[in-house]
């Protein structure tokens, strides 16, 4: 419920204040935002699997999303940000899916 | 479980860790499952959950017990988060909080709530953000460098390529307006000049300074070789326009064309007759005409002879009002 009403207020935030992105944090934001996307699906499913820890939520969530920055500043520095954003996103966004078809398979039984 | 089963080489390692901790927690059960066949994972699992979330043991439990087959996919999935947590943390980190759990519980609960609560904030602002960014500048705003460089390019030339249209068009825009102001200068020209050609025509109206001849017939008529004379020598003194009005007829302006003749009782000039008292309304320099009228043996004097008066007034404002009708030339052509 919190979490819930956090995320509302978040969005709120953003769009009342409408601020820009940084130009230095503009290639990593979006990738952050699917990490830490991965990790909220990560942390519904265990919530429904009935496994949930905060720590361990909030320890993936944060790592989730430093790592991902990392692995792009890292392409960048090598000259393969393009390519290797694309490969980080590819990658959550499979372990997304896979979050997603086990919620699904909790909620619909399906 | 087909898509998370991409993961699976983490989850193979981390049951061991899971058995490991489970192993502190309860030695006794844990021990029987690693006995046990593949089956009896699921008891296992229900091992890790009660040392790892004690309170939660009981509702756990039981639907283990009831549905093992359905659990165990979950619990494959649950064995890999739990493993996750505490890959970096040894599993006595969980004694003390065992133990204070009565007590600290709520608090605990609520700062990290206050955590997840302050993440998911940020998710949220940072999805907006993006999404609004996204929005603005959808194309340049993920571009690589090399990309951007390359429209850079492509802009550039086609900055140069629209300032030399520019160039081009302000060019012959001023070509137009240099036309434009010489055919305005040829106009007011060919204006001025149709003007002169039509008083010199007889085809537009005049005034200015000059003489009111009036010639008054004694006891001869007077002829029209005489007024043919006065004309002559009126052009000779530079008379510009000039018209001749008599009794019977209206005034006849006086072109190249103009013939006089005799009638009976009078002049037939440009086919209208005229009888005098005859009135020569001259423009052109009153002096040198005047002058001109007035030489011995001229005009003035012949008609003198002939028993005659001439009447010569200078004017300032002499109006030559009479038209002439042009006749379209028949054969004449311009050659240009």
């Amino acid at each position: 419920m919190i979490a819930v009403l956090a995320l509302l207020v978040g969005v709120v935030l953003g769009v009342v204040l409408e601020p820009t992105v940084p130009v230095g944090l503009q290639p990593y934001l979006p990738i952050a935002v699917v990490a830490a996307l991965d990790a909220v699906f990560g942390g519904i499913r265990a919530k429904l699997d009935g496994i949930f820890d905060d720590k361990q939520f909030v320890v993936s969530f944060v790592s989730n999303v430093l790592v991902a920055g990392l692995i792009v500043y890292l392409g960048d520095q090598l000259g393969v940000g393009g390519q290797l954003s694309t490969g980080v996103v590819v990658v959550l966004g499979v372990r997304i899916f896979g979050n997603v078809a086990a919620i699904r398979r909790h909620l619909f039984r399906a | 479980m087909t898509m998370a089963g991409t993961d699976d080489e983490r989850p193979g390692q981390d049951k061991g860790t899971a058995g490991e901790t489970a192993a502190e927690g309860m030695a006794a059960e844990g021990e029987a499952a690693s006995d046990q066949a593949a089956a009896d994972r699921t008891i296992e699992i229900s091992v890790a959950q009660v040392s790892a979330a004690g309170d939660r043991t009981v509702p756990i439990r039981v639907p283990v017990d009831d549905r093992t087959v359905e659990l165990r996919a979950a619990a494959v999935g649950a064995e890999r988060e739990r493993a996750d947590a505490y890959d970096e943390e040894p599993g006595g980190e969980y004694e003390p909080d065992t133990a204070t759990r009565p007590a600290g519980k709520a608090p605990r609960l609520s700062a990290a709530a206050a955590m997840i609560g302050l993440l998911l904030g940020l998710l949220g602002f940072a999805l907006v953000v993006q999404l609004r960014s996204n929005a603005t500048d959808p194309e340049l705003a993920t571009a690589r460098p090399e990309d951007l460089v390359r429209i850079l390019s492509d802009l550039d030339g086609r900055q140069d390529r629209l300032r030399q249209e520019i160039a081009s068009l302000e060019a012959s825009q001023r070509k137009l307006a240099s036309g434009v102001q010489g055919q305005a200068a040829a106009l007011e020209e060919a204006r001025r000049r149709a003007d002169e050609l039509g008083i010199l025509a007889g085809t537009l109206p005049a005034q200015g300074s000059g003489l009111q001849v009036k010639f008054v017939a004694g006891s001869e008529a007077i002829a029209a070789s005489t007024v043919l004379d006065a004309v002559e020598e009126l052009r000779g003194a530079g008379a510009e326009a000039m018209q001749i009005a008599g009794e019977g007829g209206s005034p006849v302006r006086i072109v190249a064309s103009t013939y006089f003749a005799d009638s009976k009782g009078g002049l037939v000039v440009d086919g209208v007759r005229l009888t005098g008292p005859y009135t020569l309304s001259v423009i052109g320099d009153p002096q040198t005409m005047h002058t001109a009228l007035n030489i011995p043996g001229g005009v003035v004097d012949m008609v003198h002879q002939r028993g005659g008066n001439v009447i010569v007034q200078e004017s300032d404002t002499v109006g030559v009002t009479a038209l002439h009708e042009v006749v379209a030339p028949k054969f004449a052509r311009p050659v240009s």
